[in-house]
């Protein structure tokens, strides 16, 4: 299986097709539904962003709390689709990526065409296997939301779908 | 008159809530080994994902989602039990937001749905519905109600004339609109009857029912078949990624009605069908 890894094989993003079964090794961002607010509100008020989100892949993800001797709870995927709103004007500052469960609206799968950018389904609900895969879990910003604050994660062997690629191929066009 | 004590009924529910976010319940764990066996391409491969994940959290003692979940309760309280020490609303509350705490799981409730959104830090409250029954007995029964298969979710009020067909197209429809976002394969509880709130509570209360449970009345038994083969004829499959299996099962509670009116609710809720029952 192809491993990519973040942030060293971004530029080569326009290259996976959907479907294809991929291991991500490298840093994420993790960020749900109060960050992305708050990122967007910052962007749109032309204000400097508390991380920097270019070239980077955002998993959308709110951890259950870290054990004691683990790096993180259980941490699996959210529904992409409450973030909908604010994707398109993350992917024209620079957000490469984004990992989630669920269908997207036609807006952001339309930016995620001009910018390049790929959206990865995690397998919805596996929050302990996605747990074994990450080594590192820092918080970054906006503490405040407690599990829907930011995070940066560094991930090994972390397993992933190419759900839709940057020419709009998509494998979540059932029903 | 039986009385229990507090302490030990808090207790039983605790490790009742730590082993259900924990451990899926075997019905559940082999509906997704035979559907794993069915499929092939990505569903086998989201389902083969699941049947790991499962055994990871066990074996690491870990909830097998990060969303614990809003718990929501059912509680039969016999008329002649007397439950001696905490109050009983108390103790239910005690024992969410220990288990909640000692678990590592996360607390997903906010205070005010609106207004600010601040987390209550407890996982309370939870949503307890509350039922006194003849006898002496007390049954807690608990579902961690993630919000992924939650949102998706439907209340339908139907005309009385639409019958049959018209409820399995409300519960297809409300899946279509769903895709794969509630974490499929799904399992469907159907509350049929009633007023708009209690065919929602039904519904709530079906997803009690163990999938290898039958449906007493062959009628609705043969409704829930038709139902499933439905809904898995949509072709959405495990993870939204196509294949042949969307539902691992589907359970209706139906109550009396109106003349008037054919109100039908369905609660989805994702393959971590996690349930706790607790009885004295």
């Amino acid at each position: 299986m192809k491993t990519i890894r973040i942030p060293d094989d971004v530029g080569e993003f326009r290259n996976l097709r959907a479907g294809e079964e991929v291991l991500l090794s490298g840093v994420l961002l993790v960020a749900r539904d109060q960050a992305h607010q708050r990122l967007a509100a910052l962007l749109q008020a032309g204000q400097p962003l508390p991380v920097d989100i270019r070239g980077q892949v955002v998993f959308y993800m709110g951890p259950a709390p870290t054990p004691p001797g683990a790096a993180i709870g259980a941490c699996g995927p959210t529904t992409a689709g409450r973030m909908d709103a604010f994707t398109p004007l993350l992917l024209q500052h620079g957000l490469a990526g984004m990992i989630g469960k669920g269908r997207r609206a036609p807006e952001v799968v339309a930016a995620m065409k001009e910018t390049g950018a790929v959206y990865f389904y995690a397998y919805g609900g596996c929050g302990a296997l996605y747990a074994e895969k990450v080594q590192t879990n820092e918080l970054v910003a906006f503490a405040d939301l407690g599990p829907e604050a930011i995070y940066r994660l560094t991930v090994a062997d972390f397993p992933v779908l190419v759900a839709i690629d940057a020419n709009g191929g998509s494998i979540l066009d059932h029903a | 008159m039986k009385t229990l004590q507090s302490s030990d009924v808090r207790e039983a529910l605790r490790q009742a809530l730590l082993r259900m976010n924990v451990v899926l319940p075997e019905d559940v764990r082999r509906a997704l080994r035979d559907a794993a066996a069915r499929e092939t391409g990505p569903a086998r491969a989201v389902l083969q994902r699941i049947l790991d994940n499962v055994e990871i959290a066990e074996r690491r003692c870990l909830p097998m989602c990060q969303d614990t979940g809003m718990v929501v309760t059912f509680v039969e309280l016999g008329q002649d039990v007397r439950v001696e020490g905490e109050g009983l609303p108390a103790l239910i509350d005690g024992a969410i937001a220990d288990a909640y705490q000692d678990g590592y799981f996360r607390k997903s409730v906010v205070v005010d749905p609106l207004k600010d959104r601040k987390n209550t830090g407890t996982n309370l409250p939870a949503v307890v519905y509350w039922d006194v029954v003849t006898g002496d007995g007390l049954v807690i029964s608990c579902l961690a109600k993630g919000f992924g298969s939650e949102n998706y979710s439907r209340a339908y009020m139907l005309k009385p004339t639409e019958g049959r067909g018209a409820v399995i197209g409300a519960v297809v429809k409300a899946m279509r609109e769903a895709g794969g976002n509630p974490c499929p394969p799904v399992i469907l509880g159907v509350g049929i009857g009633g007023t708009m709130d209690w065919a929602a509570r039904l519904s709530k209360q079906a997803l009690l029912r163990e999938l290898d449970d039958q449906h007493p009345d062959p009628y609705y038994a043969a409704l829930e078949r038709d139902i499933l083969e439905t809904v898995n004829g949509t072709g959405i499959g495990a993870g939204g990624l196509g294949g042949l299996t969307t539902a691992l099962g589907v359970k209706i509670a139906t109550y009396p009605t109106h003349i008037a009116g054919l109100p039908v609710a369905v609660s989805v809720n994702c393959w971590a069908d996690r349930r706790a029952v607790v009885r004295f």
